[in-house]
């Protein structure tokens, strides 16, 4: 099937008549949203990988980023705030031969969904879990997140938030997670490729994918045109590679400049068992 | 287990109940009085090839059951008070979203953590009216370590018949109470599986009921691409945030189970048919109100015992006749300071007294002191509640 898209690019039609539900548009996501880039992405290493869209179920919580299992023409659980991850379980325990790829928010993942999000990880279900990170609640109106950066503004910090952000990648990779990567929208390609890396992983694979949004978080922090957020992830952000080449052989004046950065790219890459195939084990073992 | 005649506790009649019906899917949190189930289940399902699940909390537990029955298994959790209030979230999301699975609430004390390890029946307006919104639900309530097998099938019958989830309310006495149970051979027991479509996938409308308001399912992985969402949908499953659609989904909702509550309703009577006051009593609670009856007909007054075994859909229809045809007084016999009462009082449509014998938890009440209740109101010498 994949020779069928060949000569589309990012972004194109055949894809998107492939893969979504066209009674479902027009979409709900705002001008300037990365939350179309993140599903163009998926979809692309979807169809790279020539997933079977009958054998491959989405699933999600609640917040702009759970809307977009709605779009795609395939099995999908859109269900509760947080809760994604549960269901995921159960889907992926009861079948393992379907794919299963949950989409989530900042706020739906490590705000009310955390303790699923950490257990999910740990028990390294096969599964892809896709973290729209754009750091605010956008769908409720711009209320400060558990990912918001310390300073910025929400409407219900509007003084400033005064609490230290979570980083969403180091926590999955902290809670048992076998393949984490984190990429800023604005680059198509790193992201495709984490994303088809992170399908192929017989494991817990979590992808952060920085989104802007420019109307409930960017209009309240400066970051009014879309250009300027993504410049803002341009200047804030620090490939993996270059951030360790910097502590290691950089000046202190480089060193300062990166130390704060958020580190962008492949993050962490294990090979460990998933919990299904070990229960299949279980089984096959008090079988015999 | 083989079928045979045991000598097993209310959970493990549970647990094997689950198993008889098919289910061979379980997610579950430990809580006391419960846990006995999720031990046995942990020790039977890889025998059964089900998957068992022990999850970080109740509200991913009964997200992965209703995961696990869109993914085309039975699924069972259990649980018991501060586990269930967990679940009313996705027990609404289920109702919303038509998952057939079963929710096991073994009644302790509350409120909060009250007595973990203590008989109470303060959880029953909860399984009615605990999720936000209006709902149609359907509860069993069973009064016997047989009932926990026998009822637990029936909820998986129900679930996988009407589409939705269905609570299975017993309490910490008949869960650890030790009797007799008999598990019958398989082709004795009536086994329910959801309907499956009969169209293709482009024809197929997820959420389109046929004549009994029940909608065939289609599960994930099945290539006919549904979407389930706890937002109001229509008929092909897609958000449609309108107030038509609202009154057009949850009216169905509700008439699911109201139009078929002939066919779901349950209850047992003893000696009603000339009683003149008429004891209700549901779960632990019925078996002391059923000997109280034999000691006050042995004392000489007529009294009969109405045992709902669905408290939802409620026996209504039938204490309205009882109360119109001429029954002197109801007395409801439950753990809580009066719940099913108020819903006995409606029926009965002014017709005759309702009294109530509360217990705040801890213990069942004896016959004796329902037995001098009867007399009391039997003397006319009690004021209605």
């Amino acid at each position: 099937m994949a020779e069928q898209m060949e000569g589309d690019v990012i972004g194109g039609k055949k894809i998107q008549e492939k893969y979504l539900r066209d009674e479902m548009m027009p979409h709900i996501f705002c001008n300037g949203c990365g939350l179309g880039n993140v599903l163009d992405y998926v979809l692309w290493a979807v169809e790279k990988e020539g997933f079977d869209m009958d054998k491959t179920v989405f699933l999600s919580g609640i917040g702009c980023s759970s809307r977009i299992p709605g779009y795609i023409d395939a099995d999908a659980l859109h269900t509760t705030h947080g809760r994604a991850l549960g269901f995921a379980t159960g889907v992926k325990m009861a079948n393992p031969e379907l794919n299963v790829i949950v989409f989530t928010g900042d706020g739906d993942c490590i705000g009310i969904g955390g303790n699923h999000f950490i257990h999910a990880a740990r028990r390294n279900l096969n599964i892809t879990v896709i973290a729209v990170n754009n750091y605010i609640y956008g769908m409720t109106g711009g209320q400060v997140a558990p990912t918001t950066p310390e300073g910025h503004f929400g409407t219900t910090a509007p003084y400033g938030n005064i609490e230290s952000p979570f980083d969403m990648s180091k926590m999955a990779i902290a809670a048992g997670a076998t393949y984490v990567a984190r990429w800023p929208v604005y680059r198509p390609n790193q992201p495709i490729n984490s994303i088809r890396e992170g399908l192929r992983n017989n494991g817990f694979s979590f992808i952060e994918m920085m989104s802007p949004c420019t109307t409930a978080y960017g209009r309240r922090n400066k970051f009014r045109e879309i250009k300027d957020l993504w410049d803002f992830y341009i200047d804030n952000t620090i490939l993996k590679e270059e951030y360790e080449m910097t502590m290691k052989f950089g000046s202190e004046e480089e060193k300062e400049a990166a130390k704060d950065k958020i580190i962008i790219g492949e993050l962490h890459k294990i090979s460990k068992k998933p919990l299904e195939d070990r229960y299949r084990d279980l089984v096959k073992e008090l079988m015999e | 287990m083989k079928p045979d005649t045991y000598f097993i506790d209310g959970n493990t009649a549970c647990a094997e109940g689950a198993i008889a019906a098919g289910c061979t899917f379980f997610a579950s949190y430990p809580i006391t009085p419960a846990t006995e189930i999720l031990e046995t289940m942990a020790k039977r399902f890889p025998e059964i090839h089900g998957s068992y699940l022990q999850m970080e909390d109740e509200l991913a537990s009964i997200a992965a059951v209703i995961g696990a029955s869109w993914a085309g298994r039975k699924a069972m959790t259990a649980t018991s008070g501060p586990g269930f209030s967990l679940m009313m979230e996705n027990y609404g999301f289920a109702l919303m979203t038509e998952t057939p699975c079963v929710i096991v609430n073994v009644m302790r004390g509350g409120p909060s953590t009250g007595l973990p390890t203590m008989v109470a029946q303060g959880d029953v307006m909860q399984t009615r009216w605990g999720t936000h919104g209006d709902v149609g639900v359907v509860v069993y309530c069973p009064g016997s370590p047989q009932e926990m097998f026998d009822m637990t099938v029936e909820a998986f019958n129900t679930a996988e018949r009407y589409r939705l989830p269905v609570v299975l309310l017993s309490d910490a006495v008949v869960a650890h109470m030790t009797e007799k149970v008999v598990i019958p051979p398989k082709e004795e027991l009536d086994i329910v599986n959801r309907k499956k479509p009969k169209n293709s996938p482009e024809e197929y409308l997820p959420y389109c009921p046929d004549e009994d308001l029940v909608p065939p399912m289609a599960c994930a992985g099945e290539g006919y691409g549904v979407h389930v969402t706890g937002l109001t949908h229509d008929e092909r499953g897609y958000p449609s945030v309108d107030e038509k659609t609202q009154t057009f989904l949850v009216t169905r909702l509700i008439n699911k189970i109201r139009k078929n509550s002939d066919d779901i309703l349950k209850y047992e009577e003893y000696k009603v048919d000339d009683a003149e006051i008429i004891i209700v009593a549901y779960g632990s609670v019925s078996r002391s109100a059923r000997e109280a009856v034999d000691m006050a007909r042995a004392e000489g007054i007529k009294v009969g015992l109405l045992r709902p075994i669905t408290l939802w859909p409620f026996p209504e229809d039938r204490i309205y006749e009882l109360a119109a045809k001429g029954v002197k007084a109801f007395l409801v016999a439950e753990i809580n300071f009066g719940q099913i009462v108020y819903e006995v009082q409606r029926c009965t449509d002014g017709h005759c007294p309702t009294y109530l014998a509360p217990r705040m938890g801890g213990s069942i009440h004896t016959p004796e002191e329902l037995v001098e209740r009867l007399y009391g109101i039997n003397e006319g010498k009690e004021g209605s509640n």
